[in-house]
């Protein structure tokens, strides 16, 4: 007998013949009943109609009765809540009996019955739960207060579980302790900011005490809360690292990879000379090893971490690049996910072995693996420059195997190899050109007919290959369309007197027939161009290009960094913040590696070339040194050491006015593999202010109002644009830019340079929350508003994302706070006087500006065209006191003494802000009053 | 935390639903069904699927979706990790993990459920206390029950829950005590065309079966310790006696356990038992190719290689296969396309060989691809790395328990590309 027979009647008056078997009498007709009521209930058939009947058999002896009846009423109390109001007294009275086993059973089915009544009669039993004798009760009775905490979170505050909770780290039993850090880890999610899980060099011992005693799967959620501890010094971390260490040795993947966590974490607060740093290293190749020796969702997962502890610390698995080469019967998801790391392992080394064994792979079935393999031998090339021979030699043995996508693949990194290694490998092209017509994907046209454009002169018939292009010019995809006029023109520069013809005949499709904007500007440009100066043509699209680089896949390095505090999450298996994805997690803290104690320098790194790419994108320079910029830069030019401006900017700018069809083009030309353009349009006089009309770029210029328009004002300090995000961190994407402010807006001026293989759109931007409110879209939110007294720095810190088509990219900037002052900040003459007096003294702040060689009236025309407006003037014993006023965006008057002594260079100024901390800081001020010093 | 589970089976039907929050509604799986559509085989499945409020995390054992619903962040590992646990306790409670079998026990798979997790907190996950909370149904077991209306459900709190060691209950008593120990390697590795080892790597286990009475402390040493650098311990393993002496120390669970697996690299120098000679063409034009295999021991020790099984999937282009076997019998699915030859024991005298004729589609082009062959096998008596346990010992009981040690050698991903 087994209980599919639960499931075998479906005739019309089940309900009702379950109904009458419950009441029934006989004690095992009523369990049968119970039973089937149950099976019912797993196939998610509605049963709901019998709870009157279920509750009544609760009050029983027997214990699995019980609990049935406890799992039907989990599942439907919801539904009948004043029902289960029937069942309360049976819980309380079960939370009293003498079998620990019942009592926890009772507390623990109270809280999975998410009903307001029930919750109310449910917080005197858990109290005593929680103090129970017997540690299984307690730790219950912990999980339970997590549930109760995800119904009615006020009543837990209220009711002080929370404290019990974190008394229960103390506990005695190490099972309580795993129990009440996964509960108070889970409760703390939701309250980002509660400081629930306090800890401290105490209970960092308890719970590592606890760790070695625990269940695996206590193991897992303490060792999840240690890795948001930062130690206090490098011993505190050793020693950390050293209890943590044998759980690698642990069965449990999860329990490993948690540790791996951890000691990822701490291992950055150890100097790099210590033995023990050395010894770490190597314990932590093995067990990431024998996690892909699991199931394949085990590899899945383990991999995406490898993925991201190589990027951080190659040295660890450097020499185990062959646990990653794939098995033909590997899940598909498991063989994307090795041939990934196998690239990022790629070195002089190995790569002999590595390229075998891409090349075996491209014999495989599955296609897009085969694709993927071929593209990752492009990769090694680009990596390893070593090998980039080797690498064009095997894909020219897979071009031969005539494979169509095969070929195809081979062709789009043969141009990508070319672009690195120019003027190497231009052997090959007869071969690639036998294929031509074999090519029916746009992206290996496109590949093609930019080598072919690239390399006219070497090929005898380029115009005939390019004119049998040139047939099907509509039917073909923007992509090639693009490439197709670009590669013509080209070969018109190179071959002026075959190819007059040809060359009229794309341009007039291109500007005529074409709907496409970006084509059509295009035309006109290459047009204009040639017909002007033949000469300046040249130098434009034959232009030197820009070698590519080859860290183009890496992750951004602060996106790294939070990630490896977060390995063996979700998040570690998408690679974004949890921030980015998670429901609910409102406002997650961003975690950070702590900074290592020993040396400056944050990671060892393999060469110098990585080396580069490890400081983090977007060095937010401190209030001094900043100051120290600009002071140098503006007051004292002489004596220039501030940042140089940034040599490229003044050619993008050009190249986007010229466009004046802007983003997309631009972009277009550079990724449609004709890095010419870019750099070309440079050439021409850059006169214009830039613009950005972008026509779908997404409204980039709506959200800014980023238009020529605006003329600069007189006098407005105009900086040069400093790189933002340099395009080693964002795949490509380099983005510099300034704050400036014009009639009354505060504008984000940005230059996006696409410095990557393959077309961009898609452009998206987004602010992070900050303090005065700053949000792309005309007006300005406050979205935090400071209130009174608050004492935290306003932050003029604007983390910005920017997102296309290939990845989110996030950097952060400084604005200078001047920008945030408006142009009504001028307070009336008594109200100021009055205001000036109510502020509190510890409102108020002073500092000096030093080498100031302005009197006080020039200095005050100055800081009124930055908005900052002098009120009164008094001379006091050959002082000058101007007392000024200023208001911010968000609405908080800032005022100012500015002491002026004839003769002396330094000024006083002592500020203090209405209602508010010293919210106007020396930097601001300055900001303000230096730009004006130009 | 883990929030449902829903068992989904080989047809696509949810045909077990537990939820340890709030319900959430089955139309959840639908994202993983749509998953399920557009991956080519069932095992392509992603583990991780997002969904706009929850996660989907499922594992594919005995041909059923186990799929996990999670809402906040939670480790994946530690789903994956916990399903794999469930479908073991089915395995242990049943015999076999099979929608079949799980429908037949539906109240008891819905206990186990309930005792495993807490509010999606792994509670008891130990094969031992569960099976004191909620004892495995047996023939003898339903009869009585249903004799005498008693529960199969336990009354008393499991002792080990709580213990230091959480693994063992109490008060065990055999009559005859045994302990057997089951050193068993797997060989995983890929060889490439011309016979060179591209990769060879050994994953280890020793499995137990302890029935001692009381409380026996058990140490077992080996010959060759250190080729043990990469392991997982049973949670009883005393890791600092390991660290320092290189000896397994511990008190066993009452059973069957797995005490230790361990891992032996690439780096180390691998023996590969058997070698294949394989000479597998198409020639242009034609629409025959030649199939020509034979197997031969190689680094064995002289231990006989038995239940030989290798198969291979031929090209798409392939129509049949006309081979002749020298021993063991062979069968090509037209369909899948899979070659399967079952050799039985390689008799080194007479080495076994596959050879005929494979005939193509008319007017086919030749194969792009290179069928890849993959064997299993079985070496009884030896372990390949050549570990070698020393001796056992038991302390802390008086009694002499009989003791065990069986030695096998398997095929893993044993893989020859051709």
């Amino acid at each position: 007998m087994t209980d599919s027979k639960y499931f075998t009647t479906t005739k019309k008056g089940e309900i009702f013949e379950l109904k009458a078997e419950l009441n029934s009498d006989k004690k095992e007709k009523k369990k049968e009943a119970v039973k089937k009521v149950i099976a019912s209930m797993t196939v998610g058939k509605d049963v709901s109609a019998l709870f009157p009947d279920v509750v009544n058999c609760m009050q029983t002896d027997n214990l699995e009765l019980k609990k049935l009846v406890y799992l039907y009423l989990m599942n439907y109390a919801k539904s009948q809540p004043d029902m289960a109001i029937m069942a309360v007294n049976t819980f309380v009275k079960d939370c009293e009996d003498p079998n620990p086993l019942i009592r926890a059973l009772a507390v623990r089915t109270m809280g999975c019955i998410r009903v307001d009544k029930i919750t109310e009669y449910l917080c005197e039993p858990l109290r005593k739960c929680l103090k129970d004798e017997d540690p299984y009760v307690r730790k219950t009775a912990a999980v339970c207060v997590a549930k109760l905490h995800d119904i009615n979170a006020q009543l837990v505050e209220d009711q002080g579980f929370l404290d019990t909770l974190k008394d229960l780290i103390s506990d005695s039993n190490p099972m309580v302790v795993a129990n009440a850090v996964a509960a108070l880890s889970e409760i703390a999610e939701s309250h980002p900011n509660s400081n629930l899980l306090d800890l401290n060099p105490q209970t960092i011992n308890k719970l590592l005490t606890a760790l070695n005693e625990c269940t695996e799967w206590g193991q897992i959620f303490i060792l999840d809360c240690l890795a948001n501890y930062t130690p206090r010094d490098d011993r505190e971390s050793q020693s950390i690292c050293e209890r943590v260490t044998p759980r690698l040795s642990h069965a449990n993947s999860a329990v490993v990879l948690s540790a791996v966590k951890v000691l990822m974490k701490f291992m950055e607060m150890l100097p790099k000379d210590l033995d023990y740093y050395g010894t770490l290293l190597k314990k932590l190749a093995p067990p990431l090893v024998t996690l892909l020796s699991a199931e394949p969702e085990l590899q899945y997962v383990a991999l995406r971490n490898i993925n991201l502890i190589v990027q951080r610390r190659p040295e660890i698995l450097k020499h185990e690049m062959k646990v990653f080469f794939v098995k033909y019967n590997d899940p598909i998801y498991v063989k994307l996910e090795k041939l990934d790391i196998m690239i990022r392992l790629a070195s002089q080394a190995n790569i002999a072995q590595v390229l075998a064994e891409l090349k075996e792979y491209a014999t495989e079935v599955d296609v897009d693996f085969v694709r993927k393999a071929v593209r990752a031998i492009g990769r090694c090339a680009i990596k390893v420059e070593q090998s980039a021979e080797r690498c064009v030699s095997t894909l020219l043995d897979l071009i031969q195997t005539k494979v169509n996508y095969v070929v195809q693949e081979a062709i789009v990194v043969i141009k990508d190899i070319f672009r690195k290694y120019p003027n190497k490998y231009e052997s090959v092209i007869a071969t690639l050109c036998e294929n031509l017509d074999s090519l029916d994907e746009p992206e290996a046209r496109a590949a093609m007919i930019w080598i072919v454009g690239e390399y006219a002169e070497r090929i005898d018939n380029a115009d005939e290959l390019l004119e049998s292009f040139l047939e099907g010019f509509h039917d073909e995809s923007t992509q090639v369309q693009l490439q197709l006029l670009t590669a013509i023109v080209k070969l018109f520069l190179k071959k002026p007197t075959e190819t007059q013809e040809l060359v009229q005949q794309v341009l007039s499709l291109a500007t005529q027939d074409s709907d496409n904007p970006d084509l059509r500007d295009r035309g006109y440009i290459y047009w204009r161009l040639l017909s002007t100066d033949p000469v300046a043509a040249k130098e434009v699209v034959l232009a030197e290009k820009p070698l590519i680089s080859e860290e183009t896949d890496l992750i951004e390095p602060t996106l790294l960094e939070e990630l490896i505090c977060h390995i063996g999450t979700l998040a570690s298996v998408y690679h974004k913040p949890p921030s980015a994805f998670v429901e609910g997690s409102r406002g997650v803290q961003h975690k950070r590696l702590p900074g290592s104690a020993g040396s400056g320098e944050s990671v060892e790194s393999p060469d110098p070339g990585a080396a580069a790419t490890e400081t983090p994108p977007a060095v937010i320079p401190s209030q001094g040194d900043l100051l120290g910029d600009l002071l140098n830069l503006d007051l004292t030019p002489t004596t220039t050491t501030g940042p140089p401006p940034p040599t490229t900017s003044g050619m993008q700018m050009g190249a986007m006015d010229l466009l004046s069809g802007g983003l997309d083009s631009l972009l277009g030309g550079d990724i449609g593999g004709n890095p010419a353009m870019g750099a070309a349009f440079g050439a021409a006089p850059a006169t214009m202010p830039a613009s950005f009309n972008a026509p779908g770029s997404g409204g980039l210029d709506d959200l800014f109002d980023l238009g020529g328009g605006v003329g600069m004002p007189m006098g407005a300090l105009n900086p040069p644009k400093a790189v933002w995000l340099p395009a080693m961190k964002a795949k490509g994407l380099e983005i510099s830019g300034v704050f400036v402010r014009r009639a009354g807006v505060i504008q984000m001026e940005m230059t996006l340079t696409n410095k990557a293989m393959s077309v961009m759109t898609d452009f998206a931007i987004q602010f992070n929350r900050n303090s005065f409110g700053l949000a792309p879209a005309g007006p300005l939110q406050i979205l935090t508003p400071l209130s009174p007294n608050q004492s935290i720095e306003p932050l003029n810190n604007l983390q910005v994302a920017v997102k296309n088509n290939i990845d989110v990219f996030y950097f952060s900037c400084q604005y200078p706070i001047s920008m945030l002052f408006v142009e009504d900040g001028k307070m009336e003459r008594q109200v100021f006087l009055a205001t000036w007096k109510d502020i509190p003294n510890d409102n108020e702040s002073q500092f000096q500006i030093k080498d100031c060689h302005l009197n006080s009236d020039a200095a005050s025309n100055k800081l009124q065209s930055s908005n900052i407006f002098t009120i009164a003037k008094r001379t006091v014993e050959g002082q000058d006191m101007l007392y000024q006023s200023m208001k911010l965006t968000n609405g908080i008057w800032v005022l100012a003494e500015l002491r002026v002594q004839a003769g002396n260079p330094n000024y006083t100024v002592s500020s203090v802000a209405l209602a508010i901390g010293p919210i106007i800081n020396q930097n601001g001020f300055e900001n303000g009053f230096t730009n004006q010093a130009l | 935390m883990i929030h449902s589970l829903f068992l989904i089976n080989a047809s696509g039907d949810i045909f077990l639903e537990k939820h340890w929050k709030s319900v959430v509604s089955r139309s959840v799986c639908d994202y993983f069904f749509e998953a399920q559509e557009r991956a080519s085989e069932p095992e392509n499945v992603p583990p991780v699927i997002p969904t706009p409020h929850h996660y989907l995390i499922s594992v594919l054992r005995h041909r059923i979706y186990f799929v996990a619903v999670i809402q906040s962040e939670v480790p994946p590992l530690f789903v994956i990790e916990f399903l794999h646990r469930v479908v073991d306790t089915f395995q242990d409670y049943f015999g076999v993990c099979t929608e079949a079998a799980i429908k037949d026990n539906v109240v008891v798979v819905y206990e186990l459920l309930e005792e495993m997790l807490d509010n999606g907190f792994p509670l008891a996950t130990e094969s031992n206390i569960l099976k004191e909370l909620i004892k495995p149904p047996t023939i003898l077991r339903t009869m009585v029950n249903t004799i005498t209306g008693s529960t199969n459900v336990g009354e008393q709190l499991p002792t080990g829950q709580l213990s230091v060691v959480p693994w063992r209950r109490t008060g065990v008593k055999y009559t005859n005590n045994e302990a057997y120990f089951d050193v068993v390697e797997e060989i995983d590795a890929i060889i490439d065309k011309s016979g060179s080892t591209i990769t060879a790597e050994i994953q280890g286990v020793i499995d137990a079966c302890v029935k001692l009475t009381g409380m026996p402390d058990l140490t077992l040493s080996f010959m060759n310790p250190r080729l043990l650098d990469d392991v997982s311990f049973h949670p009883c393993v005393r890791f600092k006696r390991w660290e320092a002496e290189r000896i397994l120390s511990f008190i066993p669970p009452d059973g069957n356990f797995r005490l230790l697996s361990y891992h032996v690299s690439s780096q180390n120098l691998v023996a590969i038992p058997v070698y294949v000679k394989h000479n597998i063409t198409f020639r242009e034009g034609s629409s025959q190719g030649r199939f020509d295999l034979t197997l031969g021991p190689k680094q064995t020790m002289g231990k006989a290689v038995e239940a030989v099984l290798v198969s291979s999937q031929l090209p798409r282009g392939v129509l049949n296969a006309n081979l002749n076997a020298s021993q063991g019998t062979y069968t090509f699915d037209p369909v899948t396309k899979m070659l399967t030859w079952d050799v039985g024991k390689i008799n080194p005298q007479k080495l076994p060989s596959l050879k005929g004729s494979m005939n193509l589609q008319a007017g086919a082009s030749k194969p792009d691809e290179n069928p890849t062959i993959n064997i299993q096998l079985k070496i009884q008596q030896m372990a390949i790395s050549g570990l070698k346990v020393n001796r056992l010992d038991m302390y802390g009981e008086k009694y002499k328990p009989f003791k065990g040690i069986k030695y096998m050698t398997k095929a893993g991903k044993f893989q020859v590309r051709t």
